[in-house]
């Protein structure tokens, strides 16, 4: 085909071969490179289409979205009986929490999207004033949430569950225990004994007892710990818990990128006059934090996948207002449909939470751009 | 050759019968060495002789246990406050650039100015522009290390020390991870910079850099000074046989 001769150094950059790009091409490397290839990509389709027809029969076409039990729900259709969900999501998502009194919760949660905004996004417009927002927020949250002030009815924590019982304990667990992780990291690295000392053997403990035992601790015993006159309510006790936790995996999960910093970068810091804290906060954090985002968001995950253990010690999480709802005998055997409901909603949050991790990576990639 | 006419007899570096170990291993072996303002010297030898060793203990970043190295008048000891004081006097340039790769070049330049001389950041921004300037790559300020070349790293890093205003610059093979055709920019604004009359002690396997810029070299081989003379004497009639050996080694290829 290319025949034709060319001086050296004039050799033209020629289009590929047809066939071999686009999306013909793909098809055609990927799906049916081979007869036994064509073979399984055919049976793969017909699969695919006898599932997904079935998966969304169950889910939507068949499936009943309000009736009055499930016995009810029968009587119309044979999909999923979605009416155990639609009459009880008050309670999946607000608990025992009053219902004139659950626009606090909403006002709450929308407006922790503002508080979270100019920290997870760096670049956001009038950053500086959101930042503002961002430390009055927990002060703002706690004070509507709980009540007590400015003519707001005092509710009771005990009143708290469903999945925003799991927001509040997640959200508060992650947020305090980055930066503990990340001083602990540190404190493991430090030349002074004591500091490296104690660090070890928090991070050690917290690694080396399952979590379940420090619910129990936090229920039961923390208050003989704790100086005598403090009295936390469980709701605070379960939320350091859970931060010690994950602030121990954390701390692991940092100084492994700590650790990837090659010696020289500490070199060239110390050689330009910086000292320990400019190198950490310049140097040290900012690439051993790029470096653990992977394993922080990992166990970030974990934790809040984690606070469902909550049902032990009493509090009634999604999983718990789950239970209850299959313990009344209207919706008695709908199981498959109420833990289906609590699975999404803990995948939706942390399907984001993996996503914004991937796209800050991208974000901080600054070898190719 | 390029004559030193900034040289003077005030000495900026003094080592005095200094010795280092590396746990058993004794890697410099009673080193005294003079080196005055303006001064340009270089320094060769066999790899394991223990050269990079040397200039990492003029800015501590290696610790040696006995003798006396005095920087700007001021004993080198474990006093943090005397170690800040010296190391922002000292530039320093590493083989592998070891520019910090999440900053920007022009981040990279301002970081230590705004931080450790408190230099405000809008001057700290213009002095890292002019550097970068004399080092011919303005256009590269808000890139990120890892889209530059080595050799436009390597001239970033002169840039990030010289921002720093020192009076030494300390430079440990330079050129020795860069491509053939990366090393003669590199090598022509070290050649630059002595010229403004900086006192440089580069490590280097660069003959050519020491024939031209040099006004003393030295040779060293298991942790020892063997020898240092001017250039001309040094390449010429070299006394000492391992020096001999080792100038027919890197010479005749």
């Amino acid at each position: 085909m290319s025949e034709k001769t060319y001086k050296p150094g004039n050799y033209p950059d020629l289009p590929p071969p047809p066939g071999t790009v686009g999306v013909y091409g793909w098809i055609k490397q990927n799906l049916f490179s081979s007869i036994s290839n064509s073979l399984l990509t055919i049976i793969s389709v017909v699969l695919l289409y006898y599932l997904i027809d079935g998966i969304i029969g169950w889910f939507f076409l068949d499936a009943v979205f309000d009736a009055d039990s499930k016995i009810a729900c029968r009587k119309i259709d044979n999909g999923a009986c979605w009416a155990v969900i639609t009459r009880r999501v008050g309670q999946f998502v607000y608990g025992f929490y009053p219902e004139t009194e659950r626009w606090r919760i909403d006002i709450t949660f929308l407006t922790m999207f503002v508080a979270f905004a100019p920290l997870l996004y760096p670049d956001i417009p009038k950053r500086k004033w959101l930042l503002y927002f961002s430390v009055f927020y927990p002060f703002f949250a706690f004070v509507l949430i709980m009540g007590g002030y400015f003519g707001l009815q005092k509710i009771e924590y005990s009143l708290f569950g469903g999945f925003m019982l799991t927001v509040i304990l997640g959200v508060c667990g992650i947020v305090c225990s980055l930066p503990l992780g990340i001083l602990l990291a540190l404190g493991r690295q430090s030349n002074l004994t004591v500091v490296r000392t104690l660090s070890v053997c928090f991070i050690e403990f917290m690694r080396g007892v399952p979590l379940i035992t420090l619910l129990f601790v936090a229920s039961s015993m923390l208050n003989y710990f704790l100086p005598p006159g403090t009295n936390f309510s469980i709701l605070v006790r379960v939320i350091i818990m859970f931060t010690f936790f994950s602030a121990a995996y954390i701390a692991e999960v940092i100084r492994g990128g700590i650790q990837a910093i090659p010696k020289g970068q500490y070199e060239a810091a110390d050689a330009l006059g910086m000292n320990y804290w400019q190198k950490t906060r310049f140097i040290t954090l900012p690439q051993a934090l790029k470096i653990s985002i992977p394993g922080i968001v990992n166990t970030f995950i974990g934790l809040y996948k984690d606070t469902t253990l909550v049902v032990v010690i009493g509090l009634l999480d999604p999983l718990g207002i789950g239970r209850a709802a299959l313990a009344d005998t209207k919706w008695n055997g709908l199981s498959t449909e109420t833990y289906l409901f609590v699975a999404l909603f803990f995948f939706v949050s942390c399907f984001a939470m993996s996503r914004y991790s991937l796209w800050l990576e991208n974000k901080l990639n600054t070898d190719k751009k | 050759m390029v004559v030193n006419k900034n040289k003077s007899s005030k000495p900026v570096i003094e080592i005095k019968e200094m010795h280092k170990w590396f746990g058993n291993f004794h890697v410099l072996k009673n080193i005294s060495l003079g080196v005055n303002q303006g001064e340009r010297i270089v320094i060769c030898g066999p790899s394991g002789s223990g050269k990079s060793t040397l200039i990492r203990c003029i800015n501590r970043l290696e610790v040696h246990q006995q003798g006396d190295i005095i920087v700007n008048n001021v004993q080198l000891t474990g006093d943090l406050k005397n170690l800040e004081a010296i190391r922002s006097d000292v530039g320093m340039v590493f083989q592998s650039f070891n520019l910090f790769p999440h900053l920007t070049v022009i981040e990279n330049c301002t970081l230590a100015p705004i931080w450790v001389k408190k230099l405000p950041k809008k001057e700290a921004e213009e002095l890292a522009m002019e550097l970068l300037t004399r080092v011919k790559i303005p256009e590269q300020a808000l890139k990120f290390p890892g889209q530059l070349s080595g050799g436009q790293q390597q001239r970033v890093a002169i840039a990030r020390s010289l921002c720093m205003q020192p009076k030494i610059m300390l430079f440990d093979e330079p050129t020795s991870a860069l491509d053939p055709e990366m090393i003669k920019e590199v090598l022509d604004t070290m050649i630059e910079l002595a010229e403004t009359g900086m006192t440089m002690l580069v490590v280097t396997h660069e003959m050519g850099f020491a024939k031209k810029v040099a006004d003393s070299v030295i040779f060293m081989d298991e942790g020892e000074i063997i020898e240092q003379n001017d250039p001309k004497n040094f390449f010429n009639n070299p006394k000492n046989d391992r020096t001999k050996l080792f100038l027919s080694q890197i010479l005749n290829h």
